[in-house]
């Protein structure tokens, strides 16, 4: 099947005093009702990514194909094929939550009844129907942003991408937006998602790409990227600062099990196929140096990314 | 959708649903909309052509010009009216839609090329400014004390000078909206907007600047000029004005200079 998002070698350079390079090369093929995500750090390139997939940047190189129709060249005719959630909130203040999906049909040439029909069925599917006539800023963060959904999908794109969808909302929003997201999987919509959440991406995403300083650095599902990435747990220590962590990482690596250390900061880093047995060992060998504090964490997304960064996502 | 449309026809569906978004947020706030457009023009006509008149020594402006004052104010105010509506329509909502809420990305990812989205705007303007030269013209008309010499000899010119000077105003709107800051807006009011209408041949009639030739010719680089004089020559063709074929293509150039610098602020404000 020929990808609905297919993205070759997009590198965008901001020249100007400050030369950023905010893509270098970065290959992507979205397979159609696949739920993509893209995880990486604030700054990664997540978001260039999708506003240049959405038209709304264009790149210094590299090409955009978006249901077979290139992004960069056809831009408006592209956008037939595109729905997009960005990361702020760009309701239509003017107008009433029925308005903003009302017009947005019109916007893409439905008629009037059609744009009626439209438009009372995603009230239903969002359960909006009660806040039809409320205007965008009597609404909280989470009603916001489903609006904000149901407009993106209101005229049936191929593909759907949310940037950030869960940034800035409450514990309780974020799962109701994360139930919305799979509704969405069900009706067979392709989604693209930006997440600096493991667990956003853990819980979401069919296959995940993980970016960072604008290169794509791991593909695959999530359970792929941490049994190839994953050394499937590691042991945080810490320890007063001041404290020999050279040797300490020595003595850790030393012991049976570990697979390897990394020090970092104050503390050390150890991986290990499993926690089974290991931590009373661990313990012992960190004996003299000030031991302040030690967890323990299970494969996550979270190690594969320490394990292709060196650094921690919120870092 | 049932059915693929073509290019074209998806352009031009997605204009109009853009242009009825327009129209439906103007009709919640038209009672506004006319008291804005209305009050300058009304007040302006009522104390210089109603009050000083009846007050010991006339209006000295009156007494300078030629033709009566009313005759004069008609199509000038009305250039005026046609200027500030659409600045109103289209540059103030666009400082706030490009400002924190970027509400006009939700325009631009319509399926038309972002220049159309900048096209809407201006057509959307010019329609708010006829509608706002219309409003003035009645007024303009019964208000003085002294009868105001109108009358249209050639319909359509005068139609093509009112939509001109309307797509004018709202390349300038776009202009503005597009290319200045949304803090600055409001100094654009006081040091751009202000003076070219004081020296945009409102007041009187160009060829009374004779004596003042500097100030003659500078100001032939201002539009609201040929926007006022156009109307001069369409409404009070009895007062000295510009030869027709100077209006009409002033204009022309004006729309096309500002209509592109609008359009390449817009578009650059919105594709990065």
């Amino acid at each position: 099947m020929n990808p609905i998002v297919e993205i070759q070698e997009l590198t965008k350079i901001y020249e100007g005093k400050q030369r950023v390079v905010a893509l270098d090369g970065v290959d992507l093929a979205v397979k159609p009702g696949e739920l993509f995500g893209l995880l990486g750090p604030n700054g990664a390139g997540k978001t260039t990514t999708i506003s240049i997939a959405t038209t709304r940047a264009l790149p210094t190189m590299g090409s955009v194909c978006i249901a077979g129709v290139d992004a960069v060249a056809h831009p408006a005719l592209a956008r037939r094929s595109i729905g997009v959630v960005p990361q702020y909130n760009t309701l239509d203040r003017s107008l009433t939550v029925y308005e903003n999906l009302f017009y947005h049909c019109a916007y893409f040439g439905m008629s009037r009844s059609e744009s009626i029909r439209r438009t009372r069925e995603l009230l239903r599917q969002f359960y909006l129907e009660e806040r039809a006539k409320s205007y965008p800023n009597q609404l909280s963060g989470g009603l916001q942003q489903r609006v904000q959904i149901a407009r993106a999908i209101a005229h049936k794109p191929a593909i759907l991408f949310l940037d950030e969808p869960s940034a800035g909302l409450d514990p309780q929003s974020r799962l109701a937006m994360w139930e919305a997201i799979r509704n969405l999987r069900q009706e067979g919509i392709t989604v693209l998602l930006t997440t600096h959440y493991m667990e956003e991406a853990d819980a979401l995403c069919e296959r995940i790409a993980i970016i960072d300083r604008g290169r794509v650095l791991a593909l695959g599902s999530p359970l792929k990227l941490k049994q190839t990435f994953g050394v499937f747990t590691f042991f945080q220590l810490t320890v007063r600062e001041g404290e020999d962590l050279e040797l300490l990482g020595k003595k850790i690596a030393a012991l049976p099990g570990i697979e390897s250390v990394e020090v970092s900061g104050f503390g050390v880093r150890a991986f290990a196929q499993s926690a089974n047995g290991l931590l009373p060992a661990i313990v012992e060998a960190a004996q003299g140096f000030n031991l302040r504090d030690i967890s323990v964490n299970e494969p996550s997304l979270e190690s594969v990314f320490i394990k292709l960064t060196g650094r921690d996502l919120r870092e | 959708m049932s059915k693929p449309l073509s290019n074209r026809s998806m352009y031009i569906r997605a204009f109009l649903g853009l242009y009825l978004r327009d129209l439906r947020v103007l009709s919640r706030e038209l009672g506004p909309f006319i008291l804005r457009v209305g009050m300058q023009p009304l007040l302006f006509l009522f104390v210089f052509t109603y009050v000083f008149p009846r007050m010991s020594g006339g209006n000295p402006m009156a007494a300078a010009s030629g033709p009566s004052f009313g005759t004069v104010l008609l199509p000038g105010l009305m250039a005026v009216a046609i200027m500030f509506s659409a600045i109103a329509a289209v540059a103030l909502p666009l400082s706030s839609e490009f400002g924190v809420t970027r509400e006009i990305d939700d325009r631009v990812m319509s399926p038309l090329p972002v220049a159309g989205v900048a096209i809407e705007k201006i057509c959307f303007g010019a329609m708010q400014s006829i509608i706002a030269a219309l409003i003035v013209l009645p007024l303009a008309i019964y208000i003085p004390t002294t009868p105001v010499a109108a009358r249209v000899d050639h319909w359509f010119f005068a139609v093509l000078v009112l939509i001109l000077s309307s797509l004018v105003a709202g390349a300038l709107g776009l202009a503005i909206g597009a290319n200045v800051k949304p803090p600055q807006i409001g100094l654009v009011f006081s040091i751009v907007l202000v003076p070219i209408t004081f020296l945009g041949c409102v007041y009187y009639p160009w060829s009374m600047l004779n004596r003042i030739p500097v100030l003659k010719w500078a100001v032939l680089l201002n539009p609201i000029v040929y926007m006022s004089e156009g109307l001069r020559t369409a409404l009070t063709p009895d007062v000295p004005h510009m030869p027709w074929y100077v209006i009409l293509l002033a204009l022309l150039i004006s729309l096309y200079l500002l209509g592109r610098l609008g359009l390449r602020g817009f578009v650059r404000r919105v594709i990065s």
